[in-house]
């Protein structure tokens, strides 16, 4: 039996938009968004920009931001629904069982308050340590994430750290109360290519080794094959396909799976292969066509994708590694 | 951190000499002059009287001979005599100054009680009922002069409930109490009247902050909503309020000076004022200067305490 530790159960997220002639709209950001994670597992949610991945990651910890709400659905973690759940229980959740690490090295530690407090913090409110006990661990964590000199850099500003290093130390961070998660929201995406690596690298070994999940939110293909286990595909709000990550790269089934990897340079590929960039925009939220949301861009659409919008549902040959779940009407191979 | 320090002093003194001729020129220029107006209380009025007072007061000497005089006594710690007293004009500055001082201080007390914590609650509560009151409320503040407000409150409740507010000053040392209660009224006008930008400007900031990722990333945490707003959003928040602080120090002295004519408080305004009316030279140049000098060291301050709330600036 697998061991489910975050089960997302169709998810809808709407904001409100201006109301015209006195009746009110919304946009659907996250429509039906389902995802599991299993306890240690890596789950990447890939997408274009403006797909709905930061929003599904802030929705977990109830931190999707104004006027945004969680319209239906469930988030359960070990069975408990945190979207039902107090702002003071949900608050015990955050930087605690549940953790996260942003895209903004740069502006995501506060600019006045030293390095030693920002870490020490969640393990001073969480684990009800005392501030030497807290600032001691701060230090340790600081350690792990090899930020050279830890123990001397506790009373350093954000300013004094690059921005490679100002990640470690949203790593320490998230780390801080060993969570059972770790949301990571393109936890690379400002940093040097050589730095990428290695916090990457980082990040997952530190997972593993408190056996915490990860959800690792990225646009890069490449990023995905080498650190998940799993890959979730988001287009338009909507996951379009579900897959463990050797069956993701060998046989998409979506044909906007199929266009990323395209769109991605592989190591192995000879010089002269092109890369193919999905044809069209990323689509307007607010006017979404009536059947799938990928139709106007799809190479293989045909006349039912654009009438009736395919469920998640439904099943690509069974594997022994998980389930492989899909959003289409097309045929399963190109 | 001293050397700093010593620079910044150095260059205001160009600005507090352009200041001093400013002053100095700016009074002998308003019409009528002191050997007339005491003259006109002696009724005996000949050349030659005129031409005696004059030299003795040191006034038959061109403008820039007289300035030169003045400004090599400044340097020296001399401000003067007063023309109608003869007493020195630095012992008269340091009778009313430490009144004026007072009045300020807990203007600002007032002013910072009132907007900074009105100006977090509108910010957090944007756009509800409250935060309109407030903002309204800072609105008339800011429209309406404080010395309208003081005559208000000096004659409504007399006619209505036959109070008045204090008017007898009572030195702070001889009685704290009372001096408080003399004082605190023009005290909270003039704090409210400030307050009203203050309240502005630290709403917009928090506004601001609060949209930063590392609000988000304090909440992210689990951290409760009042920490995250007074442990993580409030401090940078503040920053950009403490210079406004400092651009409202000309308005905290010209608000006291005419409150303090309303609640007849004997502090540097209504030196100044009698000065002025008796064209007392010495003493209006001497009072001008202090204020310019008080200005600018409270800019001073300002910046150096940029260096407590931002540590970037601290590590320069
Ligand atoms: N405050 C908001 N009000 C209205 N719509 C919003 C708001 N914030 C985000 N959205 C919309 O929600 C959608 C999903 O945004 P989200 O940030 O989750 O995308 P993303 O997949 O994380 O993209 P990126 O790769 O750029 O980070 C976007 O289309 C965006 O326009
Ligand atoms: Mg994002």
């Amino acid at each position: 039996m697998s061991d489910t530790l975050l089960r997302v159960e169709d998810l809808c997220v709407d904001f409100p938009t201006e109301s015209r002639r006195g009746r009110r709209r919304s946009v659907r950001v996250l429509d039906h968004v389902s995802l599991e994670i299993e306890r240690g597992e890596t789950l990447a949610l890939v997408g274009e920009s403006g797909s709905g991945k930061s929003m599904t990651a802030l929705s977990i910890l109830q931190l999707i931001p104004e006027p945004g709400r969680a319209t239906a659905g469930e988030v359960l973690l070990e069975g408990r629904d945190l979207l039902a759940l107090r702002e003071s229980e949900i608050r015990a959740v955050r930087g605690n069982r549940v953790a996260m690490i942003f895209q903004e090295p740069m502006s995501s530690l506060n600019p006045v308050l030293t390095i030693g407090r920002q870490v020490a913090e969640p393990i001073r409110l969480h684990r009800k340590a005392s501030k030497a006990e807290a600032r001691e661990r701060a230090a340790e964590l600081l350690e792990a994430v090899s930020i050279p000199d830890a123990a001397r850099r506790l009373d350093d500003y954000p300013h004094q750290f690059s921005g490679g290093m100002r990640q470690r130390v949203m790593i320490a961070m998230a780390l801080a109360c060993e969570p059972d998660l770790i949301i990571a929201d393109e936890p690379t995406t400002a940093l040097d290519v050589t730095v990428q690596a290695q916090i990457l690298a980082l990040l997952k070994d530190l997972t593993s080794r408190l056996q915490s999940a990860l959800l690792l939110i990225t646009h890069d293909l490449g990023v995905v094959a080498r650190y998940a286990d799993r890959v979730s595909v988001m287009y338009a709000g909507r996951i379009v396909e579900s897959a463990s990550a050797g069956k993701l790269y060998g046989n998409p089934s979506h044909p906007y799976t199929r266009g990323l990897l395209q769109s991605v340079p592989r190591l192995d590929d000879s010089a002269q292969t092109r890369l193919v960039p999905i044809d069209g925009q990323p689509p307007d939220l607010a006017n979404l066509p009536t059947g799938c949301a990928f139709s106007p861009r799809c190479p293989q659409v045909h006349d039912k994708c654009r009438l009736e919008r395919p469920e998640l549902d439904s099943v690509v040959a069974a594997t022994d590694d998980g389930p492989h779940t899909r959003a289409c009407w097309g045929p399963e191979q190109p | 951190m001293q050397a700093y320090l010593l620079r910044r002093l150095l260059a205001l003194v160009p600005t507090l000499l352009l200041t001093s001729v400013i002053v100095f020129l700016s009074i002998r220029l308003i019409p009528g002059n002191v050997i007339d107006l005491m003259l006109s209380q002696n009724d005996v009025s000949t050349v030659q009287d005129r031409a005696s007072i004059e030299a003795a007061l040191g006034l038959d000497e061109p403008l820039f001979l007289q300035y030169f005089k003045w400004i090599g006594g400044v340097l020296t710690g001399d401000l003067g005599r007063s023309l109608w007293r003869g007493t020195p004009v630095s012992e008269q500055i340091l009778a009313r100054l430490p009144i004026s001082i007072e009045l300020g201080l807990l203007a600002m007390f007032v002013a910072l009680t009132v907007a900074i914590p009105t100006g977090i609650y509108s910010a957090i509560r944007q756009d509800t009922l409250g935060d309109y009151v407030a903002r309204s409320f800072s609105l008339v503040m800011l429209a309406v002069p404080s010395f309208w407000l003081g005559t208000l409150v000096m004659v409504f409740p007399s006619v209505w409930w036959r109070w008045s507010p204090e008017l007898e000053y009572t030195p702070f040392f001889q009685d704290p109490a009372t001096n408080l209660s003399h004082m605190l009224v023009p005290a909270i006008l003039l704090g409210l009247s400030l307050s009203a930008v203050t309240m502005r400007m630290t709403r917009t900031m928090m506004l601001e902050v609060m949209r930063q990722d590392y609000v988000r990333t304090a909440r992210a945490k689990g951290l409760s909503e009042s920490v995250v707003v007074l442990g993580h959003a409030l401090r940078n928040g503040l920053i950009p309020v403490v210079t406004l602080i400092g651009l409202q120090a000309p308005l905290l002295i010209g608000g006291s000076v005419i409150l303090e004519q309303i609640f007849m408080i004997p502090g540097m305004g209504t030196l100044l004022l009698e000065a002025v009316s008796q064209r007392d030279y010495p003493v209006v140049t001497g009072v001008f200067l202090v204020v310019g000098v008080s200005v600018l060291l409270i800019n001073l301050m300002v910046d150096l305490s940029y260096g407590f709330l931002d540590p970037k600036v601290r590590h320069q």
